[in-house]
């Protein structure tokens, strides 16, 4: 039994990985009060930016990450300009970049169509990649799984110890009471609205090199609404964010063998079992409405003008 | 209250704390400050006086950094300082305690402390510091508790402590006694003398004359954004502080008695509510009479269900129907137009936003709620009709203001009152529900309105009022009850009971005593 779970396992936390990123950028970016729904389109454009660079450079995933989390940068700071700057309705822009995002990685894309890229090997780590069972699983993976991993521990870090972490709530709970005692609150929710957009990148860049490192047309496939989706039915606790995006790679990576062992039930349903059993599972853990009060930055989504 | 503060020993002629010359700040349409000057010595509390708009807000604000002045000087113990934001103020030790508390629901006591502090990040250290000095000055708070679950005299404690552990050598208090029971009042002016006597000079803004006067040795008094002079307070009467405040003489109400008789019109029976709202307050059994001809007034600071007991005798929420009644008949399901109908209407707190369309026209706004009284037919509008409703409201109850096509965001806060308290009486409601009836209006505006219910009772209406102006309920009022905790007193003629008593019930106390009562009776 173990032997078949563990290829499940290894697999799981692969294709968690570009949730985890664009999740935890999202969650950061929320805390603050910046609801950006441009994540989808964010991580598409970090999938061909990155994607581009690997192929032209030659440098491969090395080269894709970093051009992968610039151009989400860059893509957020429009977002930042238009509904931070401006003021501008944050669902309207957000919605519009993802739209916009489609529509350029689509358009760039056409050069990279047949092009396929090496990827990268597992890395195993000394000694750790040994414990039975447990080692296999976290410790023979690809070098990108292991920063998602890192990333996590430093997100959760700056929030729950750090003052910048407190800052990054204060703002989103009361802006008005932020700038009152002295906080640049436009400032902080563009850096967290950038980090946002940099994580969404580089999830995006390592879909489409690493991943399946070749180019498809739209090949986020929904996973920035997951990200989304992930952040508020964590609560906006980074903990719980990766426990959903695991979860989520864990059934996609199972409904694959399911298609393999050809499993009587229509392709389609089980392409969409993972976004279904994330939503389904996370909406049951976060029935709490307390819970969700208390942890809602409470400026979430509304413009703010000192 | 009695107790006039000792005169003021400083140093005499010694380099006052703070001094302004000539502060000057002008918005589009507005000159909020012109020409202020203002000189504070080291221990010494300082009033700053004046009414709604005065421009004493904008003043602090300066002083605090969060506003730049247009023109004038700033003096910080004797030396010329330019103060660009809060942060820079509070390194020359000026703190600030401000109206609308800025403090963080969802953050603790010592997070939110943590934010305001210029120093490392330790908050176990913190935590350790903010138990001492709250002690030391007799304000008691737990450092792990969250924010919401506090009482608003407990947020002003953990304002007040912010400030104390920058060690300032300067405290505003921007109106702090609006949202106290008077024995917490008492509480905070011990506090204030005692770091006045430790050398801090103290700014108190307010516009409650009987404070000043007992507590501050110093007052600026501010009207239009101009000083219209200084005083001793303790040699002044409140009457001549007002004329100096307001430039004429306090007005005052008549009560004529209601020589009808008294028939119950609004009553409400064992209603007991649970918010959806989790931070709101539950109701417990509450049950209350209004009579035909009788103001009721309910003190109380808000929060402690002030804002849901409202919503269930407006209709916004609603319950079993025998919860509420109107003359007789159950209106507890109802909705807010039903209640409209049957004879209920009612002034909410927030004028913008719940009592009138920021944005939309005072006729269209009188459309809003008075469209049973001719406004709409089969169903469409008639422009002319709301017009003439606008237009008589604004003659008959003396709105100042552009005409019937004036938006509502145009007039001032006393002004939209007395439009939205007069479309309400235009309606011939038998009863009437008013909440907070002259918050934010300035003195002339609510002698007029307090007058303008007392009146409307006297006709045989039945008024219930909500406010945290306690001296507002004993001088309209017939009867007070309290609400504290979820809870309502039992309403009693305003002869039978004080400010003390009704502070000891604010602070939740009357439970306590039917109990007692209760276990001697047993006994």
């Amino acid at each position: 039994m173990i032997e078949h779970l563990i290829p499940i396992l290894v697999g799981t936390l692969a294709a968690a990985t570009p949730l985890i990123f664009a999740g935890l950028g999202e969650l950061v970016a929320e805390r603050t009060g910046v609801i950006n729904l441009g994540v989808e389109g964010m991580m598409l454009i970090g999938a061909i930016a990155g994607f581009a660079a690997a192929a032209d450079s030659g440098g491969g995933a090395l080269a894709g990450l970093p051009a992968g989390a610039v151009a989400g940068m860059l893509a957020a700071l429009v977002f930042a300009v238009l509904s931070l700057s401006m003021a501008a309705n944050q669902a309207a822009c957000g919605l519009a970049l993802t739209i916009f995002g489609i529509g350029l990685s689509a358009f760039i894309g056409q050069h990279y169509v047949s092009f396929s890229l090496p990827g990268l090997q597992p890395l195993d780590i000394p000694g750790l990649v040994d414990i039975p069972v447990i080692g296999k699983i976290f410790f023979h993976q690809d070098p990108v799984t292991y920063l998602a991993l890192v990333s996590f521990g430093v997100v959760w870090w700056v929030l729950k110890k750090t003052r910048l972490g407190l800052v990054l709530k204060a703002v989103g709970e009361a802006p008005d009471a932020a700038h009152a005692i002295g906080y640049p609150v436009i400032a902080i929710r563009y850096g967290a609205t950038l980090f946002g957009g940099a994580m969404a990148g580089m999830g995006g860049a390592y879909l489409s090199t690493v991943y399946t490192p070749l180019w498809v047309q739209n090949m986020v496939a929904g996973r920035g609404w997951i990200a989304i989706a992930l952040v508020v039915f964590a609560t906006w606790n980074p903990t719980r964010l990766v426990l959903g995006a695991w979860l989520f790679g864990g059934v996609t990576i199972l409904q694959f063998h399911a298609q393999g062992l050809g499993i009587a039930l229509p392709v389609q349903f089980l392409a969409a079992l993972p976004y279904l059993a994330t939503v389904v599972v996370l909406v049951l853990i976060s029935r709490d409405k307390r819970l969700l009060q208390l942890n809602l930055p409470a400026s979430l989504g509304k413009p703010w003008m000192p | 209250m009695s107790t006039v503060p000792p005169p003021f020993s400083g140093p005499p002629g010694g380099v006052p704390r703070l001094e302004l010359t000539g502060i000057t700040k002008r918005y589009p349409s507005v000159v909020a400050n012109d020409g202020v000057n203002l000189r504070v010595r080291p221990g010494e509390i300082h009033a700053v006086l004046g009414e709604n708009g005065a421009g004493k807000s904008t003043l602090m604000k300066i002083i605090y950094g969060a506003v730049q002045a247009d023109a004038g000087q700033i003096q910080w113990n004797g030396r010329e300082v330019v103060i660009a934001n809060p942060s820079e103020a509070r390194r020359l030790g000026i703190g600030m305690v401000f109206q609308h508390f800025s403090l963080f629901e969802t953050l603790t006591v010592v997070e939110n402390i943590a934010l305001a502090l210029d120093e490392p990040f330790d908050l176990k250290a913190l935590a350790a510091r903010v138990k001492e000095v709250s002690t030391r000055y007799g304000l008691p708070l737990d450092p792990g508790r969250l924010v919401y679950s506090l009482s608003v005299g407990e947020r002003q404690r953990v304002e007040i402590v912010r400030c104390l552990l920058q060690e300032p050598r300067l405290l505003i208090l921007d109106e702090p006694t609006s949202v106290l029971t008077p024995q917490a009042v008492q509480k905070l002016f011990e506090t204030l003398r005692r770091l006045a006597s430790e050398g801090v000079s103290i700014l108190y803004i307010s516009h409650k004359l009987h404070e000043i006067q007992s507590l501050c040795h110093g007052a600026t008094v501010m009207r239009g954004g101009k000083v219209t002079g200084t005083a001793t307070p303790a040699r002044e009467t409140p009457a001549s502080l007002a004329r100096m405040m307001i430039g004429r003489e306090l007005p005052v109400c008549e009560i004529p008695a209601y020589t009808g008789e008294a028939v119950p019109v609004l009553t409400v029976k064992g209603l007991s509510h649970t918010p959806d709202d989790p931070f709101g307050t539950s109701l417990k059994d509450i049950s209350l009479e209004v009579h035909r001809g009788e103001i009721v007034g309910i003190a109380g600071i808000s929060g402690n269900g002030q804002a849901e007991l409202l919503a269930t005798l407006s209709g916004e929420s609603t319950g079993p129907a025998g919860t509420v009644s109107l003359a007789g008949q159950p209106i507890g399901h109802l909705d807010a137009g039903k209640r409209r109908k049957c004879g209920l209407t009612f002034v909410p707190e927030e004028r913008l936003g719940r009592g009138a369309v920021p944005p939309m026209s005072l006729a269209d706004n009188a459309t809003l709620t008075a469209h049973a009284q001719g406004l709409v037919k089969k169903g469409f509008l008639r422009p002319k009709a709301a017009w003439a409703f606008a237009k008589t409201c604004i003659e008959r109850f003396d709105v100042r203001c552009g005409g019937p096509g004036a938006a509502a965001r145009s007039l001032s806060g006393g002004n939209l009152q007395k439009f939205i308290v007069g479309r309400e009486i235009m309606q011939n409601p038998i009863a009437m529900v008013v909440a907070q009836p002259t918050w934010g209006v300035d003195v002339g505006a609510a002698a007029f309105l307090r007058q303008t219910l007392i009146d409307l009772s006297r006709t045989g209406v039945a008024i219930l009022v909500v406010s945290e102006e306690l001296e507002e309920l004993f001088e309209i009022c017939d009867r007070i009850a309290v609400l504290a905790e979820g809870r309502l007193s039992e309403a009693v003629p305003k002869a039978d009971t004080n400010a003390e008593k009704i502070g000891m019930q604010m602070s939740g106390l009357f439970r306590n005593t039917d109990a007692t009562e209760a276990a001697h009776a047993a006994a």
